[in-house]
């Protein structure tokens, strides 16, 4: 056994146990704070796998976004959290529920086990066909090409997970601004890191983005990074959320999505098929929705975690 | 040459490891929220720092350096600026676990 292999096995009993740990947590917080972790252990199952796109994506939003935005929930319950408690669901509730997760659970390893060997993949006819967008990155080409379909329709489920958020809002608050003011102290550690910080964010949100050409990195990650910068900016106190009526805000939300929309429309009509590239112009094509999707996601995010408007748009 | 640069990357390896295992059985051990954080954001930024040390004669290229060191400051400025904030919600919370 060599270190690699001593190394995962550890990892993999470090995750089941963190695991097992958030599912028997007692209080939501420390649970949120355990999925976070294993979030971020997932992340680091994904670089040994050679998942290096994966990881990014999984360190992102299965371990930073995901857990902030379960940590406002769980701090929005908190109130509630003691009488949730004492009406513990019955014995014959969790008893299906544990054999539900179980059946599933087994269900999963048994298709991993029972693969037929050599599995069936798509990666040679992926890297065969690579040098046709002039991109290195065989994850981007297949995201952004050869199943672009599947990454339309992701930034729509945002957009739409996004009007579910705006829809819990009183009717006298819509349009106005998500979540409450934000006060901290203008000369205090977070508002200091506030100011240092974005500056170089937006550099790193950027770079991600820009080397998802070649290497590991893409729109996805890079948006997270700028709308982690842009929610620092907004706890601090620095900035307001800004009304979600805002008609810039409105066009910057489905400026992805329109764009993405637009060339496949173009494909259809001057080219063979929906969102069919001209192969000269694949690569500026692909990296123009790219940065409209990078914004689009920034602002979905950020606004996900903003919440629903609270206040009207009068500051 | 590159016995020399090996040998420095195991010494300062091996002493951020022993940093960071120093920083977490004090998170363990000590009293409260204060010296636990005292003692998880002092060995771990001097951990982290003493393995970067460690990686940089390794680096293949000027570039890859000076993106090891970005992950340290950055790390360091995190660090530092949650462990005031954890510290401060702390107090206000008063004393206790």
């Amino acid at each position: 056994m060599n270190v690699g292999t001593a190394f995962e096995i550890a990892l993999a009993v470090l995750v089941l146990g963190l695991g097992v740990w958030t599912i028997a947590a007692r209080e939501t917080s420390a649970a949120v704070v355990g999925f976070v972790g294993y979030g971020l252990l997932i992340a680091l199952v994904w670089v040994r796998l050679d998942a290096v796109d994966v990881a990014l994506t999984e360190a992102a939003i299965g371990g930073g976004l995901s857990g902030v935005l379960m940590l406002g929930a769980a701090a929005r319950l908190r109130t509630t959290e003691a009488q949730a408690a004492a009406e513990r669901p019955g014995p014959f509730t969790r008893l299906s529920a544990a054999l539900l997760s179980a059946m599933v659970a087994g269900a999963l390893a048994g298709a991993v086990l029972f693969l037929p060997d050599p599995p069936p993949t798509l990666a040679p006819a992926a890297a065969e066909n690579a040098a046709a967008t002039g991109l290195g990155n065989p994850v981007t080409n297949v995201l952004m090409a050869f199943r672009a379909m599947d990454t339309l329709l992701e930034k729509v489920v945002l957009l739409l997970a996004l009007v579910g958020v705006w829809s819990l809002a009183p009717d006298r608050f819509f349009g106005g601004r998500p979540g409450s003011r934000h006060q901290a102290d203008p000369r205090g550690a977070l508002a200091f890191v506030a100011r240092l910080l974005p500056p170089i964010g937006i550099v790193v949100g950027a770079y991600v983005f820009w080397v998802s050409a070649d290497y590991p990195g893409g729109a996805f990650q890079g948006g997270t990074i700028l709308a982690a910068m842009w929610l620092l900016v907004i706890m601090a106190g620095l900035a307001d959320a800004p009304p979600i009526c805002r008609r810039w805000l409105r066009l910057v939300l489905i400026a992805g999505p329109a764009i993405f929309l637009l060339v496949g429309l173009g494909g259809l009509w001057l080219g063979d098929a929906f969102l069919a590239y001209p192969p000269a112009y694949a690569k500026p094509i692909i990296l123009a929705i790219e940065v409209a999707m990078m914004l689009t996601i920034a602002a979905t995010l950020g606004l996900l975690m903003a919440g629903a408007p609270e206040r009207s748009a009068q500051p | 040459m590159g016995f020399a640069f090996n040998l420095m990357t195991i010494i300062a390896v091996s002493a951020g490891a022993f940093f960071f295992l120093a920083g977490t059985v004090g998170l363990l051990r000590f009293p409260d929220t204060l010296t636990r954080l005292h003692a998880l954001t002092k060995a771990d930024n001097l951990g982290l720092g003493l393995v970067v040390l460690g990686l940089l004669p390794q680096v293949g290229s000027l570039r890859d350096g000076l993106k090891l060191m970005g992950v340290w400051l950055l790390v360091l400025l995190a660090g530092a600026t949650v462990s005031q904030l954890i510290a401060r919600a702390a107090r206000r919370e008063g004393p206790g676990e």
